[in-house]
């Protein structure tokens, strides 16, 4: 049972920032609902207004032009079948693919997934490997942020109360980039989720090296975070090189980790578990680097 | 304002018949299509979107009726479990689930089906693996799985053979 509320649909988002200015600490954006309603349910959150963002004018396009840009109101399930997605960042819609339960992807939104900044969230640990930004629109205008900017920690962003999240942009890496994504779970979210995406320099020549590496841990931490000592041990390494170098790096990510011990792990438990996660998603990156399939048929692992 | 006053009209199809009904912006589907419709078959287990009891469809895919806003269904076609069979004859995916025995004591089955009906219909040749992919979030505590995906690859098996072009004797 839901607590009653009065339900607002505007269709542009001045219009929708306007109400949220108004109503203040009584209203929240809606989205599908998917973790919004769940809260209500839960009575953990009580607005008297939701301002329903599904009908605002461009929130679920997606445009390709040279930033890929999703709109806030894009559900999961049109990430993963959609053409521009899978043509300008293959790893995105794999990722989408592999979010919740096909129930969930079906209503639930990319910007809903980033504004609760959930700290069990894929996507924003992919968007943050990824170097995506989100914008933002208020009755003050409009800002974008990196994803670094705009999660805070667990569940807060730097979204104020009248703001919307519109879209998450980004600048699709080469096609030749060597990317992975995996995540590990024996519930419904993941209890760790790892993206690494590394720029080749010379790839087809046999003589590939990394030119720039990014690896992002989520879940195991407050919010999503990337391991800079991990990804400069990787810079300049060859790709013949990378598996006899993936465990290192993947030690120096685990110790940069900030853990903390919740119901999915202790926090030396998840630290062990993102070196063994680097190391294979880095495994995976380098072999589809090299056109063949990564190595999969780990227990309650998903390398998308 | 008296939000509990307000309530708004939706017009829906479910199961092919068309409804007009006014109910609460904060009334989910389940509560409706099980009180206002006397559709039981949806069933409310988990209320967190994790088990898949109360999946229906809604214009095709599936969702979770426990967290989903009547309102939200205006203007749809809504396919619950009540749906599936015509008349007295079982739809062929009910029937393949009787056949492989993939019902126990059934309270997931309805969800079950209507999560198959939804991944045929948008692939008609599943891989066991795209069964298990699709089935996540489709909780049984009796089978064990095993007879259910079975069920659901042979029921991909006879819509395939039903559709096979007619060979030319
Ligand atoms: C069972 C289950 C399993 C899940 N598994 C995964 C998983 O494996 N990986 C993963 O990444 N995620 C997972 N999720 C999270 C899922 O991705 C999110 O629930 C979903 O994307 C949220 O989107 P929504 O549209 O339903 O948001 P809503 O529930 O509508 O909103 C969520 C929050 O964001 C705010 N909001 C929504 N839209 C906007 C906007 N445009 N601007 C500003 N604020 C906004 C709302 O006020 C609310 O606080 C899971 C969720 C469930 C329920
Ligand atoms: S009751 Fe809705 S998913 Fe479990
Ligand atoms: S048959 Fe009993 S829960 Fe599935």
């Amino acid at each position: 049972m839901l607590r009653p509320f009065v339900l607002h649909r505007p269709r542009t988002a001045e219009e929708a920032c306007a109400l949220l200015a108004r109503l203040g600490e009584d209203a929240a954006p809606y989205a599908g609902g998917t973790e919004l309603l769940l809260l209500m349910k839960l009575g953990l959150l009580r607005p008297r207004h939701l301002v329903d963002v599904k009908r605002v004018a461009g929130f679920d396009d997606i445009a390709d032009g040279v930033r890929l840009s999703i709109g806030a109101g894009v559900t999961h399930r049109t990430v993963e079948r959609s053409a521009a997605v899978q043509a300008r960042c293959p790893l995105m819609a794999s990722v989408a693919r592999h979010v919740g339960n096909v129930r969930v992807r079906n209503v639930g939104t990319v910007g809903g997934n980033l504004a609760f900044a959930d700290p069990h969230s894929d996507l924003a640990t992919l968007f943050l490997a990824l170097d995506a930004s989100v914008e933002l629109v208020s009755p003050r205008g409009r800002r974008e942020l990196t994803l670094a900017e705009f999660v805070r920690g667990p569940w807060e962003t730097a979204r104020a109360a009248d703001e919307l999240l519109t879209s998450v942009r980004l600048t699709p890496w080469p096609a030749s980039t060597a990317a992975a994504f995996v995540k590990f779970g024996v519930h419904e979210r993941p209890t760790l989720g790892i993206a690494v995406a590394l720029r080749l320099d010379g790839s087809g020549t046999g003589r590939a090296r990394v030119v720039d590496a990014r690896i992002a841990i989520g879940c195991v931490n407050p919010c999503p975070a990337r391991a800079p000592g991990a990804e400069a041990r990787l810079s300049g390494v060859a790709l013949a090189e990378l598996e006899d170098v993936a465990g290192e790096a993947a030690a120096l990510a685990a110790a940069s980790a900030d853990t903390a011990d919740d119901l999915y792990g202790s926090a030396d438990y998840k630290r062990e578990m993102v070196a063994v996660f680097v190391r294979r998603a880095l495994r995976a990156a380098a072999a589809r680097a090299r056109g063949v399939a990564p190595v999969a048929g780990f227990p309650h692992t998903i390398v998308a | 304002m008296d939000a509990s006053a307000a309530r708004e009209p939706i017009h829906l199809v479910v199961n092919g018949r068309a409804r007009d009904l006014a109910v609460e912006p904060y009334a989910l589907l389940l509560d409706v299509l099980r009180d206002d419709l006397d559709l039981k078959g949806a069933k409310r287990s988990c209320d967190s979107q994790v088990c898949g009891a109360c999946t229906v469809l809604v214009d095709g895919l599936a969702v979770s009726a426990c967290t989903y806003l009547a309102v939200e269904a205006d203007g749809r076609s809504i396919l619950t479990v009540e749906g599936l069979a015509e008349g007295e004859s079982l739809h062929p995916v009910q029937r393949a689930f009787v056949d492989a025995g993939a019902v126990q004591c059934g309270f997931c089955t309805p969800g079950m089906l209507l999560t198959t009906r939804a991944l045929l219909d948008e692939n008609p040749a599943p891989t066991r693996e795209d069964v298990l992919h699709y089935l996540r979030g489709s909780l049984c505590r009796c089978t064990g799985y095993r007879k259910i995906v079975e069920a659901i690859l042979a029921a991909a098996r006879a819509r395939g053979q039903a559709s096979a072009p007619a060979r030319v004797e």
